[in-house]
């Protein structure tokens, strides 16, 4: 199960450069940390005219499973719908990651996910820099 | 001591006592099949010996009765047992029976003096000083109580490997100085804070001393009287005791100024509906049910440790700690945060090149090894020392050379795990 967790492909995901960075206009943003291990994240997303988010980004620190879990979430997101992006479960997050987690490692696994929830519940400029601004 | 720079160990002093070892069943466990444990986490929770288990089943097979209320013969065996624990705890302490009070833990320890003592004699103005060393449960009662009060929370800095800065705690030293509350072992990096000139300092400023023994009570004796502090806190549970029993010693005259922090049986004398009088202390501060077989278990705890030959138990720590720093520098790409081994006690901060601390902890756990990854309730600590989390083995009296030599092994493999090269990117954007 162990050597599952740390498979080539999540080791890939965590140091995968492709979805790290920030975006020149967020509609959507928002930090978190996992106070419990000193994890944090800032993820941002992009939605297009249609309501299709068209690109995530994220920057943060924070164990394999945390950083692994940020890029596969960031590339299912892309293309789906905001609807879609808002109706994704704790479980939905745990399929796309594809590994079994131990109760303690499951907050590392879902941070990102908690993040794309708060960024989409946020309204206050504070929070959601840009806001829709750009949606019609 | 052994003076820095002088690393050698006497290999006697590197081999537990085989009877030490021998006590605490769980060391005989497999983490899964094939797979012996090797426990390094003591600083969270240390192994309970046969004494300490026989103890607890004890009283619940043979006199598991409530304690200062029956008049029958379980509950006599009971309380006596409970109280002579409590006896127990004062010799450890070199302090009087009346002067201990079982809690839960530390945790509670500290909040009942911050609620008590502290609600009661703290005003706006009043100042306490604390390090930037503490548990958070050393910190966030007193932060709960300055914003309730109106003080002002003070903290003495360290320097970059975790020492105690004096000088910065002697600068903030002050005539509106009310209690100075310190660990005397940090928690995540070993520090030992001098708490003798400590004292001394606080004393002449005419500040109370509270000290959080967490860590500090298993490696080695603490006269609380010659130490002269006011406060000292301890947990059951880090002293190879059971869990949910702790600690809090108070000079006599501070627990009888102070008013209980939970009301309900056994603490009163006499109660109308219209209101009641306290008993007195330390039993005014154990309303309800105690944690009877708990507190009974760390008598039988302080006997296991009291039975030991306390020299030989403090020269295998220390050469086992020096054993460890020499060990893990033979590991490309570890670091070990905090004071030179000579100056703290047995616990390593890892800081690994290339693994997270939480990595680390589950790739080690497939070799058995338990460790602790996080901010370990340290967090004003780790970002001090500009760490997001650290790996913490920390050692007790049943380690050996071979759980270091397995710490270290495990240590190489992860970073291998981690650090294999030639992946591809997943989907280049």
């Amino acid at each position: 199960m162990d050597d599952d967790l740390y498979r080539d492909e999540i080791l890939d995901y965590s140091e995968s450069k492709a979805h790290r960075g920030r975006l020149e206009d967020p509609d959507y943003q928002a930090d978190l940390d996992n106070p419990l291990c000193g994890d944090c994240i800032h993820i941002e997303l992009a939605v297009d005219d249609d309501g299709r988010i068209d690109r995530v980004r994220f920057e943060g620190r924070g164990c394999a499973i945390s950083q692994a879990s940020a890029a596969m979430l960031a590339e299912h997101l892309e293309g789906k719908s905001e609807c879609a992006a808002r109706e994704m479960t704790a479980d939905d997050m745990m399929s796309v990651l594809g590994i079994q987690l131990t109760p303690a490692r499951r907050k590392c696994g879902l941070l990102a996910w908690k993040a794309v929830n708060k960024a989409l519940d946020s309204a206050g400029p504070e929070a959601n820099v840009g806001g829709r601004s750009r949606r019609p | 001591m052994t003076a820095p720079g002088n690393p050698t160990i006497e290999p006697r002093a590197l081999a537990p006592d085989p009877a030490w070892r021998t006590a605490f069943p769980a060391l005989t466990r497999e983490v899964r099949p094939g797979t012996p444990l090797v426990y390094l986490d003591s600083a969270a929770t240390a192994l309970k010996p046969w004494p300490v288990i026989r103890a607890v089943q004890a009283y619940d097979t043979e006199y598991p009765a409530n304690v200062h209320r029956g008049l029958h013969a379980l509950s006599e065996e009971a309380t006596e047992a409970y109280e002579g624990a409590r006896a127990k705890v004062a010799r450890f302490l070199n302090v009087n029976d009346d002067e201990i009070v079982f809690t839960r833990g530390t945790t509670e320890s500290i909040n009942l003096v911050s609620r008590s003592w502290g609600g009661t004699f703290l005003g706006p103005g009043d100042e306490i000083l604390l390090t930037v060393l503490e548990h958070h449960s050393n910190l966030v009662p007193w932060q709960m109580l300055a914003r309730e009060r109106g003080l002002t929370l003070r903290f003495a800095d360290i320097d970059d490997e975790g020492r105690l800065d004096l000088n910065s705690f002697a600068g903030l030293l002050n005539e509106r100085t009310r209690l100075v509350a310190v660990t005397a072992m940090s928690n995540v990096v070993g520090t030992l804070p001098p708490l003798d000139r400590l004292l001394s300092m606080a004393k002449l400023r005419g500040a109370k001393v509270l000290v959080d023994a967490a860590q500090a009570i298993v490696h080695g004796p603490i006269d609380a009287r010659a130490l002269d502090v006011d406060f000292l806190a301890f947990s059951g549970h880090k002293l190879y005791g059971p869990t949910g029993v702790g600690v809090l010693y108070a000079r006599r005259e501070h627990l009888e100024a102070m008013p209980p922090m939970l009301g309900g049986g056994s603490m009163v004398q006499r109660v109308t509906l219209e209101g009641a009088e306290w008993t007195e202390s330390p039993w005014k501060f154990e309303a309800g049910t105690p944690p009877i077989a708990q507190a009974i278990g760390l008598g039988a705890a302080i006997d296991f440790v009291q039975g030991l030959d306390a020299e030989a138990l403090a020269i295998h720590e220390r050469a086992l700690t020096l054993y460890a720093h020499e060990r893990l520098a033979l590991v490309e790409g570890v670091r070990i945060v905090g004071p030179p081994p000579s100056e703290k006690g047995p616990v390593l901060a890892l800081d690994v090149e290339g693994v997270h601390p939480h990595d680390l902890a589950q790739l080690l756990d497939r070799h058995g090894v338990a460790i602790r990854a996080g901010h370990h309730c340290a967090m004003p600590l780790h970002r001090r020392l500009d760490l997001a989390a650290s790996a913490r083995a920390s050692l007790a009296l049943y380690n050996t050379t071979s759980d270091i030599d397995c710490l270290a092994e495990a240590i190489h493999d992860a970073r291998r795990v981690m650090g294999r090269r030639s992946r591809p990117e997943p989907r280049p954007v």
